[in-house]
């Protein structure tokens, strides 16, 4: 039913003279693919550093404020 | 009628923790999908009578071009609830959804500009899709800049929703006005190449990729929204618990 | 009993003429802009005659596009920085009227001088003697469409600092079926073919956009006059 196309894997680099177009296309891809995955991913860290400093920042503030009275 | 679980739907603290349940099931589902479809196509189908193998672009090419358009569809529908009920989760999904559809218009015309030059010598055609989908990628453009350009949240949200409704409405008109336009101008050297009836071979694995590529649209959607929502909850009393940080959150409001 | 509605559209319409009437330089700015980048063209391309006859329509309706939407900034601005623009907002007026008001006294200021002053601009760029009728009537119908989808986008972008290139950037694409069926007037009756086809579907789009941009519009006003 199915079977490999190519006879090597030089053949499959090839794609019959059209691999330049191809692999850019399949590369491209998958650079947008896994960048949209990756993006979020670390903006999320990030977000998460920023709050727990935030918080951190709050639990010192309020902390002296007492101490201070 | 109850409608508690359509306004649950409205919690980000429930978004948030049902996404952390199942996206890393939905991720794995993606990656195999792609994954199958992608090997599939590239090595598995049979190369087309006339284009030869730079065809398999198909399988990248169509996928993104579909998600590219339904993504347009989804932001405007999320806008459109964030303005009929006030839900801000749903201005939040909106949000995440402009960058995605934007880079998937992107490879769409990419990877329609790689395939064009084996197949009609050259990189890029006016024709009637093609231009349709640049005027896509300007038409996300538009909502992005508007996005970030508003310091008000809410102000921001409402105009995003209602550039994303107007759009959404200029998009069919858009659609026909360039098609019509091709007509009038189609050189007649250049044949639009369709892929009208495929075989069955070739069709299978670019079912699997577009079911690979939603997939992946939702993976992606529900991480940018995780991050929105950490943004915007920052405040409140299940993200600082998330943290670990001490539950000293300023007023903050319980969900 | 006096009837509001229809009050607030030529209220609206006066005033705005009227101060466009106080400033003639900057009301005619979208005019002259018109006409000197029209020029651009044959200094920047060439002043071949035949090659121009090619393009004149397009030329021409790419500019007057450009004029127009340069020029819808101005709507709303003026107005929100002197808060007349709230004023509006919580008039009793239904806020459709003053609205629709306004994008005509627009277009009366900026449209119909430039589907005016386009032959001249056709003969100095050799547009084919069939193509003026086509192109007045296709400007007219056109640039009127033109200012009331700008006009959304200059209420959507009203509230912000550096509107201006962000307003043009919203806006282009809803301007390109405008300008599909408008070039495509000319082009038909240059060609010999009817005319009155495109622009028909013209007439039709500014009907829709007449209907629906001020309902747009004055529900955008209501959201984002605020920043």
């Amino acid at each position: 039913m199915v079977k490999f196309q190519f006879q090597s894997i030089s053949h499959l680099l090839d794609m019959g003279g059209h691999g330049f177009y191809v692999w850019s296309a399949v590369i491209v891809t998958l650079i947008v693919i896994i960048g949209l995955i990756v993006r979020p991913l670390l903006q999320h860290r990030v977000v998460l550093n920023q709050i727990a400093q935030e918080l951190a920042r709050e639990k010192l503030r309020k902390k002296t404020n007492v101490e201070g009275n | 009628m109850n409608w508690v679980w359509f306004y649950r739907l409205g919690s980000p603290l429930w978004f948030y923790q049902t996404t952390t349940r199942w996206l890393p099931w939905l991720s794995l589902l993606a990656f195999i999908l792609l994954a199958t479809g992608l090997v599939w196509g590239l090595g598995f189908a049979p190369q087309d009578a006339k284009q030869g193998n730079s065809f398999r672009i198909i399988y990248m090419h169509v996928p993104a071009s579909f998600l590219a358009l339904a993504g347009y569809f989804l932001m405007a529908a999320a806008g459109a609830i964030g303005l009929i009920w006030k839900m801000k989760l749903s201005y939040m999904v909106m949000k995440a959804a402009a960058p995605i559809g934007a880079a998937l218009t992107f490879l769409a015309l990419f990877t329609g500009a790689v395939w064009g030059m084996p197949t009609w010598g050259s990189y890029w055609v006016w024709d009637a899709r093609i231009t349709s989908m640049l005027i896509l990628l300007f038409l996300y453009f538009g909502v992005l800049a508007l996005q970030y350009a508003f310091h008000n949240e809410e102000a921001s949200n409402k105009a995003s929703a209602v550039l994303a409704l107007v759009g959404t409405v200029n998009i069919p008109i858009i659609y026909k006005s360039v098609d019509w336009w091709y007509t009038l101008h189609q050189p007649s050297t250049i044949k639009l190449t369709s892929a009208p009836s495929m075989h069955p071979d070739m069709f299978q694995p670019l079912l699997v990729m577009i079911l690979g590529f939603y997939c992946f649209y939702v993976v992606a959607l529900c991480l940018f929204t995780r991050v929105e929502i950490l943004r915007r909850e920052r405040k409140t009393t299940w993200v600082g618990d998330l943290i670990g940080a001490s539950n000293n959150a300023v007023e903050g409001e319980k969900w | 009993m006096r009837k509001y509605t229809s009050n607030g559209f030529y209220a609206y319409l006066r005033r705005d003429l009227l101060q466009s009437h106080r400033r003639l330089g900057e009301a005619a700015s979208p005019l002259i802009f018109f006409v000197m980048a029209s020029t651009l063209v044959p200094l920047g391309i060439t002043p071949d005659p035949d090659s121009l006859a090619e393009i004149a329509s397009g030329i021409i309706w790419v500019f007057a596009l450009l004029a127009t939407m340069l020029s819808v900034g101005g709507l709303f601005a003026g107005d929100y920085q002197d808060g007349s623009l709230e004023q509006l907002l919580i008039s009793p007026q239904v806020l459709v009227m003053p609205v629709l008001g306004k994008v005509t006294a627009h277009w009366l200021i900026t449209g119909l001088p430039l589907t005016l002053v386009s032959p001249l601009l056709g003969l100095m760029l050799f547009l084919p003697e069939a193509g003026y009728l086509p192109m007045t009537a296709s400007l007219a119908l056109g640039t009127a469409c033109l200012s009331l989808l700008g006009a959304v986008g200059a209420a959507l972008t009203v509230s912000l600092q550096k509107g201006g290139m962000l307003l043009a950037l919203i806006v282009m694409p809803l301007y390109m079926p405008v300008i599909i069926f408008g070039a495509a007037t000319v082009q038909y009756g240059i060609d010999g073919l009817a005319w009155t086809a495109p622009l028909a579907i013209l007439g039709a789009m500014l009907a829709a956009a007449i209907a629906l941009c001020p309902l747009a519009i004055a529900s955008v006003l209501r959201l984002t006059s605020i920043n």
